[in-house]
């Protein structure tokens, strides 16, 4: 009797101690647990993973997406289970040291493309949340292209020593005079969502400019606005409730996402919860951005004549004879930071290609404006947008032609 | 989106059903754009019409060409303050028009069998606008001739111009084969319409016809001038290629 | 031999008004739909751009928006007797094509009918005896009433955002609306639209003369709006280049401002655009429909199976879909047997323009939009005594102009050299100063036996298919009805201080050379008969259940009003019906 009770102990221990063994190797609750695979799914949306994983119309999470830098393409690998084209026979450290420490599975670094300086301040959990999203995933057999780098930025071990420059590893730490609320926003802006990648201008070598830390960088054919509270070319005539409802529906009483930002809307920022875009927003209108601005060029008088012409004919059709849009419907020209923003890349190349706004669950009209680069030559569009940006109030540098110029032949053999 | 009902979830069964057995997926695709799930855009979309090309004639030859251009200016003859149609582009405009697609008579339906009948049924011959003037042009040409001792048209003086179109008009100037009067009506309506026209089409050059009338052209936004009653609008006008405000430095 | 697709559970013919309706309303259902649409896909603000839509010749007069008559056309005579010959070039009506349909190009004007006109033939029986109508005439009641009518009224006016002034508001006759209309349940969802000088001097003439003059309804909004699908429209900014046109600034109601965009993201709703469904098809027992066989942009054929058919493919192409499907019974009108065909109309159109002092007036008239104007209703449908006039039916009058666009608008007064020097100097001095309605007396027109649609025995379309061959004339009830209504029309233009008039009156031989309206109906029409109509009350197909027919095809007769608004409000009615009836027990809804 003895002996059996004993070896039923010994196999309920060693039942146990198998099972602590399997939790401990994972680290962390179940894989398959439910509530995991939720938050992995929900980081997953805070960092946009789709954005750069998922071919728009293809397969999931599958890769093959060519993400532009200015070194060259590269082309984002499929991270849906798939054991031989994707991640499912990776572990769990492989995956995390690619995730926050740029590092792949066979040892050579990732190029930041994959924004592992952001996703450095997740924590582990945070990642293995993700990793258990991601595995729940269809597994998608798909291999991608190589990398199409030019020498010599495709030598992966040149990137020992631009980590040395730009990147700091560590989890995020809250700022204890700080609320809550603050903290999140500045953990989800910093880190899952990387709005730096686009907002903060960078150094020739593609690290950030942090002494410009959100105040608009220019990429992929298009700037990226000012989102730090400055006051002309920022946030700073948006209420946090703006901020929110953008972010939430991707249009505002003013404005509405386009290009980039209306993917990342899309994809990410209309799926986020209230409170965190509420987050983002409070933490964004915290920063003061520039302050010490010289007064802008005066703009030729005949200029603007030129400009109001061709406002008055053509863009006050939606945009209003005094430039005040109709709110969620055509935006307001002017209160648009985007159109006084000191790179006007985006402003022109609005005017010269069309654009689309985004369309989600809130807003689903994704309004679009025609394109004019077939009617107006380069100096009219530099005369109307310079018009625009000095008009009802605003004072902005004038727009040369030669920047339309410029932005014509940059834009010219782009899909977007 | 509301649960479908039974009677729904019936008809998807009888799909499941009958449904597999003749689907051919990708052996050849339908070639017809599938609309779904978001609004399509692209960059640059959209048709703008193409200008004309300033230079030679298209159509006509040098002969037509200045019969047309003579013709233009006695429909509308130039005056001090607005230029006739000659000067204003309208035989330009009749030209690339006729050149065109509206020449070929593209998109009508011009198969046979081609029969008379009453006037109220419409043009029911095979001759499209291009083959008309070209035949109109001869017939006028040599009722002209005929009538003028030799003379073409261009060549007659402006009293005896206006008094072959009269005759024209009344009917009385006839050749056979042809029916110049309504020649001529279609002709009228040509040249005016070009003289109305965007000035990318060749007529209307410098918008002399909208200065005329006091039309502003190709606005799009008249919110502050709906309440203003009885005021003259005071905008110069603008075509669909900008006015001479768009460019001042 | 055409290749299947997938199945899907609903197949909409023909991408408009009511086909996007449809598809709205059966999505709801979590049913798979997928449209076919003849012509292309159209964008509001790629297509419609306020870059170059200020085109008149491109989209006027050589109508670029629309079907192409070698696409599909049809044949035209006047009578029985004469050889019907092909309408080779559009002219007395333009029909639509793409996305959008007639709902692109439209000008918003939104009238109810009347509840009289529902019940036509039995008012008009009622009221003056039937040896009052003429005998040929073959006038139906509908089988529904305008109240039946109303709540769908009210959901298409709120889905475009209309702009008006409510004449009659649960009963109650309201100041400054129409005093005529059947009552309302709530007001307009947007205020009317500012009239131009023009259009307000009409209304202050027509007061003067004790008429009660109000906005017309439009669907070319005063104001911003949101529609109940969250879809965001902004002001009419009265750029006078309405009908024939698209709008760029999103301030029409069309199907692209108004559903479209909350429609494409649904996961069970598809779309083909450039593809021609060219038969629908019925299984052996003809009684019920299997789907359809469209064509693709390269002429191949394909089938689509689906367990219902919503054909909604404008008025012409639906009565010739059922013809060439074989659903149905031709119209014979020697025997006055047969449905499919019968009861065909059109609209009874004319105008006055006046000619004014330049000195006194400026119009601006290229300051418009598609439905503006002052109107007065005292003279349509049966609302004055028709008795010591000798005719039934009437229509509203009124100061409609939507534009000065100027190859169509510089006119001369009567009189006037057509070209010269003479020519020249009068357009310039009456640009300004003309008032040129365009469909300033927008009459009724009733059926009869005689006007109607049948097959041709000639000539064929590019699929080889016999062309639908259309018998129409002008007969002298509407003759007599539109002398009336120009004359009371005249009255009020000269009232306005007009100094010359060129008053047109419409008159037989019905004319296929000039334009008059597209508002082409009857054919499928809607009626209690079997005997007499192709549909029930709900628009069901009495022969094939599972096929509904939208569109004016369904009109018995046609009232004094644009019929777009009915036309909507009758497919949120066969929708409701189809939602709450038809999907919960398929088969016949009313038994014959």
């Amino acid at each position: 009797m003895r002996r059996i009770l004993q070896s039923r102990t010994l196999a309920c221990a060693a039942l146990l101690s198998a099972l602590t063994a399997c939790c401990a190797h994972a680290g962390s609750p179940d894989m398959q647990e439910f509530t995991q695979i939720e938050r992995g799914r929900y980081l997953s949306i805070l960092s946009d993973c789709a954005g750069c994983h998922t071919v728009p119309g293809g397969r999931p999470f599958s890769g093959g997406r060519a993400i532009e830098t200015p070194f060259g393409n590269i082309v984002s690998p499929n991270v849906t289970p798939d054991l031989e084209t994707g991640i499912g026979a990776w572990s769990d450290d492989q995956f995390d040291a690619a995730v926050r420490k740029g590092i792949g599975r066979t040892g050579a670094h990732l190029y930041p493309a994959m924004p592992y300086t952001a996703y450095t301040r997740l924590s582990r959990d945070d990642v293995m949340a993700i990793r258990a999203y991601l595995s729940s995933l269809e597994p998608v057999r798909s291999s991608r292209n190589a990398n199409t780098l030019p020498f010599p930025f495709n030598i992966r071990s040149a990137m020992i020593v631009w980590n040395a420059l730009y990147f700091t590893a560590g989890d995020y730490k809250p700022d204890p005079t700080k609320s809550a609320e603050w903290n999140r926003g500045k953990f989800i802006v910093d880190g899952p969502a990387h709005c730096g990648a686009c907002h903060t201008p960078k150094t020739l070598l593609g690290g950030d400019r942090t002494d410009q830390y959100l105040q608009g960088a220019n990429l992929q054919g298009w700037s990226a606005p000012d989102i730090t509270n400055s006051r002309r070319t920022g946030l700073g005539s948006w209420t946090a409730e703006d901020v929110a409802l953008y972010l939430k529906t991707g249009h505002n009483r003013t404005s509405a996402a386009t290009g980039p930002m209306a993917e990342a809307v899309e994809l990410s920022t209309s799926r986020m919860r209230d409170e965190d875009t509420k987050a983002i927003a409070t933490y964004l209108k915290s920063l003061p951005g520039k302050t010490d601005e010289a007064a802008p060029a005066q703009v030729d008088a005949n200029v603007m004549a030129a400009g109001g012409a061709i406002y008055r004919d053509q863009c006050s059709a939606c945009h209003g004879i005094e430039g005040k849009g109709v709110p969620h419907l055509f935006p307001a020209l002017a209160e648009s930071t985007m159109v006084r923003s000191n790179d006007p890349t985006t402003a022109i190349r609005i005017v010269l290609r069309g654009a689309r706004s985004v369309g989600t669950k809130a807003e689903p009209t994704a309004p679009g404006m025609p394109s004019y680069g077939w009617q107006l030559d380069d100096g009219q569009i530099a005369a109307v947008l310079s018009y625009v940006r000095n008009s009802w109030g605003g004072a902005s540098a004038p727009i040369d032609a030669k920047d339309v110029t410029r932005v014509r032949s940059d834009t010219a053999l782009r899909n977007d | 989106m509301k649960q479908a009902t039974l009677a729904t979830i019936a008809l998807r069964r009888r799909e499941f059903l009958a449904g597999t057995a003749m689907l051919l997926f990708s052996a050849t695709t339908v070639k017809a754009a599938t609309i779904a799930g978001r609004l399509p855009w692209a960059p640059n979309a959209g048709s703008p019409p193409p200008p004309i090309k300033v230079g030679p004639w298209e159509f006509f030859n040098g002969d037509e060409g200045r019969a047309i251009e003579a013709l233009v200016d006695c429909i509308i003859p130039p005056d001090p303050e607005t230029p006739g149609g000659k000067d204003a582009g309208c035989a330009v405009f009749i030209d690339r028009q006729l050149a065109g697609p509206y020449g070929r008579q593209e998109g009508l339906y011009v198969r046979p069998p081609f029969q008379a009948g009453a006037k109220n049924q419409g043009h029911q011959s095979a001759s499209g606008p291009a083959q008309d003037y070209r035949e109109g042009l001869a017939a006028f040409d040599r009722a002209c001739r005929q009538r003028s001792g030799g003379k073409p048209f261009a060549e007659l003086s402006g009293d005896d111009r206006i008094a072959v179109l009269k005759a024209v008009e009344k009917g009385e100037l006839k050749l056979d084969g042809v029916d110049l009067k309504s020649f001529f009506t279609q002709l009228v309506k040509d040249a005016q319409m070009g003289f109305f026209a965007d000035p990318i089409y060749g007529g209307n050059r410098d918008m002399v016809a909208w200065k005329m009338i006091g039309y502003p052209g190709a606005r799009y936004n008249y919110l502050d001038w709906v309440n203003r009653h009885n005021e003259r609008f005071p905008l110069p006008p603008v075509g669909m290629t900008g006015n001479a405000q768009w460019t001042r430095s | 031999m055409p290749r299947r697709l997938p199945r899907k559970d609903v197949v909409i013919v023909g991408f408009g008004w009511t086909g996007a309706i449809i598809a709205n309303e059966l999505t709801d259902e979590g049913l798979e739909v997928i449209a076919f649409e003849r012509g292309p896909w159209r964008d509001a603000p790629t297509d419609f751009p306020p870059g170059y839509m200020q085109d008149e010749l491109r989209y006027r007069i050589r109508h670029e928006l629309f079907l192409r008559p070698d696409q599909l056309t049809f044949t035209f005579r006047n009578t029985m007797g004469q050889t019907a010959l092909p309408i080779r070039s559009w002219g007395a009506f333009m029909p639509p094509n793409g996305v959008g349909g007639g709902g692109v190009h439209w000008n918003a004007e939104m009238w109810r009918f009347l509840p009289s006109d529902f019940v036509l033939k039995t008012h008009l029986t009622e009221r003056y005896g039937a040896a009052f109508l003429p005998p040929d005439m073959t006038i139906q009641d509908w089988g529904i009433t305008y109240d039946e009518l109303e709540p769908h009224y009210d959901r298409f006016e709120y889905l475009c955002g209309t702009s008006g002034t409510a004449g009659n508001l649960r009963g109650k006759i309201m100041d400054g609306g129409n005093p005529f209309e059947g009552p309302r349940s709530r007001p307009y969802p947007t205020p009317a639209q500012a009239q131009p000088f023009s259009h307000t001097l009409f209304g202050k003439a027509a007061r003067e003369l004790g008429y009660k003059p109000f906005p017309q309804p439009s669907g070319n909004l005063s104001q911003a709006y949101t529609n109940p699908l969250g879809l965001r429209m902004g002001p009419c900014t009265y750029c006078g280049f309405c009908e024939w046109f698209g709008c760029g600034n999103y301030s029409k109601a069309t199907p692209q401002t108004t559903i479209l965009p909350h429609l494409i993201r649904k996961s069970n709703f598809s779309l083909r655009d450039n593809s021609e469904v060219v038969r629908i098809n019925v299984d052996r027992s003809g009684k019920r429909a299997t789907g359809v066989t469209f064509v693709d942009s390269s002429g191949e054929e394909w089938e689509q199976q689906a367990d219902l058919v919503i054909l909604s493919a404008y008025t012409m192409f639906n009565v010739q879909l059922l013809l060439h499907s074989q659903i149905g019974q031709p119209y014979d009108p020697v025997t006055n047997t047969g449905v499919v065909g019968r009861n065909y109309t059109h609209q009874t159109i004319s105008s006055v323009n006046g000619f004014f002092d330049n000195k006194k007036f400026n119009f601006n008239p290229f300051i418009g939009s598609g439905s503006i104007g002052m109107c007065i209703d005292e003279f349509n449908g049966d609302n004055f005594d028709h008795g010591p006039h000798g005719f039934v039916g009437g229509g509203y009058v009124g100061q409609v102009q939507t534009g000065g666009r100027p190859i169509e608008s510089t006119l001369v007064p009567p009189g006037t050299p057509a070209w010269g020097a003479e020519w020249k100097k009068a357009v310039k001095d009456n640009y300004l100063s003309t008032v040129k309605p365009g469909t300033g007396v927008h009459g009724s027109f009733y059926a009869y036996r005689d006007i109607y649609l049948d097959l041709d025995p000639v000539y064929k379309d590019r699929f080889g298919r016999p062309l639908m061959r259309i018998t129409m004339d002008l007969k002298d009830n509407e003759i007599k009805q539109n002398k009336f209504l120009t004359d009371k029309f005249a009255e009020i233009i000269k009232a306005m201080g007009a100094e010359k008039l060129a008053v047109q009156y419409r008159t037989a031989p019905y004319d296929i050379t000039t334009y008059q309206t597209t508002h082409l109906n009857g054919g499928a029409i809607m009626g209690s008969d079997p005997k007499t109509s192709v549909l029930n009350k709900y628009l069901q197909s009495w022969d094939v259940p599972n096929l509904f027919v939208m569109g004016a095809s369904a009109f018995p007769q046609n009232a004094g009003y644009n019929p777009t608004l009915t036309v909507g409000a009758l497919a949120y009615w066969s929708a409701a019906a189809i939602r709450n009836q038809y999907l919960k027990n398929p088969g016949r809804l009313v038994d014959a």
